[in-house]
């Protein structure tokens, strides 16, 4: 296997060939804040917060999107990165309506984690108050559109861990959401399993079990990267 | 400034919140006694029974959203006459709950309307109606705001509500002069 040799704020790395970016960051013992992204899952470079400088390119690169190369010289903690990562937390709190105090996420809330690791003590954004939906139509989960990121991670876990395709994302700009089927009320999807798989990896509370109130949500992000071991590698939990 | 004291003059102020924060506030327990040392306490609606804000206040804490035509006045006001003003709590630093109604501000009647229909009429069990009271019952506001889109805020004290740990965190290095630091899920998490 090939490997590549490459920098990340000044640290020498080593890294397999397919490897990303996110990879050798974190094999180089640095920590970049991700939302869309999880282990298990493809990357989409959605969120924007893992956003890197190569030196010597004038261009941004989403690291989980990125293929690590040879000789690339990373950087991650920038001034100017760290106040537009600040500045992209800021927007997705003004996008939609994340109110920590009543979310069922609250304090298991991967959103409201990340605000502190860029230290957001407010948005300076006019929050934008959006009239979005709430779907409690599944007997036993509901979607919340409110609280929705479109890190699409619900739509890679149904589709490529339990093979079902739930979900998509339908239209475009501030219009732009999740959908089920063909834009269907959840509980009548015919092709959803309620595995119950995209309550598990939603970074927020906008995708939740009916049975959980204020602050009560148990989220299991690792199960994708568990079950994706098992398939690939046949590497079991108990074992 | 003339303080014969030579105490800071703290003040507290309720805006459009639910008290939380300042309920949060009462539970720095014994702690308010060292607290009393260092401070007037020249205005709150839990330590005084001050009617007017008063003149040259060094610190206060704001409570709440700005939701009324009362809330931005004295918004307006206390600005006016405070050296450092911190944004206290959830409702002032984002808005949180009172502000949900602006949700409704794209229907008819605008969000003022939908949400005086919906606590005074809808939700009524007898004697549906307005409340309506010239110069009592301040007007809301089309859109309820947080506190640093009416006023500059100088600190940012985010939390529903704030635990007294994080209030003392924050302000105990106000009395001596100092900025305190606002960073990691103690000081900044919000909800």
């Amino acid at each position: 296997m090939s490997v590549h040799t490459l920098t990340v704020d000044g640290v020498e790395v080593a890294v397999p060939d397919g490897a990303s970016l996110l990879d050798a960051v974190r094999a180089a013992g640095a920590e970049l804040p991700t939302l869309c992204h999880l282990d298990g899952l493809t990357p989409v470079g959605a969120c924007r917060l893992c956003l890197v400088e190569l030196e010597g390119s004038g261009k941004l690169q989403p690291a989980c999107a990125t293929a690590a190369g040879e000789g690339m010289a990373v950087l991650t903690q920038t001034p100017q990165l760290r106040e537009w990562r600040r500045m992209a937390v800021e927007l997705f709190f003004a996008e939609g309506n994340h109110v920590c105090a009543f979310c069922v996420a609250n304090g298991n809330c991967e959103l409201q984690d990340v605000a502190v690791t860029v230290g957001m003590d407010h948005s300076r954004f006019p929050y934008q108050y959006p009239n979005r939906r709430v779907d409690a139509s599944h007997p036993q989960f509901a979607i919340d559109h409110h609280r929705c990121i479109l890190c699409t991670r619900c739509v890679r876990v149904c589709d490529e861990i339990e093979g079902a395709h739930v979900w998509d994302v339908a239209n475009r700009g501030a219009e732009c959401s999740i959908i089920a089927g063909l834009d269907q009320p959840w509980g009548e999807v015919a092709a959803c399993t309620s595995c119950g798989k995209c309550v598990d990896v939603c970074p927020t509370g906008a995708i939740f079990r009916k049975d959980d109130t204020t602050a009560e949500k148990e989220a299991h992000r690792e199960r994708p990267q568990l079950l994706r071991a098992a398939r690939d590698q046949h590497q079991w939990q108990n074992q | 400034m003339t303080n014969p004291s030579d105490k800071l003059r703290f003040a507290t102020v309720w805006l459009a919140g639910c008290s939380g924060c300042h309920m949060s506030f009462l539970d720095l327990d014994e702690w308010l006694f060292e607290l009393a040392e260092h401070v007037d306490v020249v205005f709150s609606p839990v330590a005084s029974d001050i009617k007017d804000f008063p003149e040259n206040v060094d610190v206060c804490l704001v409570e709440g959203a700005v939701a009324n035509a009362d809330n931005l006045e004295l918004a307006l006001q206390l600005r006016q006459r405070t050296r450092l003003v911190v944004s206290f709590g959830d409702c002032a630093v984002t808005g949180n709950v009172p502000a949900l109604r602006n949700l409704w501000s794209e229907v008819d009647g605008g969000s003022r309307q939908s949400v005086l229909d919906r606590g005074y009429l809808e939700l009524a069990d007898t004697g549906a109606q307005h409340p309506h009271a010239p110069g009592i019952v301040p007007e809301l506001l089309e859109r309820v705001r947080p506190l640093h889109e009416v006023i500059p805020v100088d600190l940012y004290l985010p939390g529903c509500p704030p635990s007294a740990e994080r209030i003392r965190a924050a302000i105990e290095p106000l009395l001596s002069g100092e900025t305190p630091a606002m960073e990691g899920t103690a000081m900044l998490k919000f909800g």
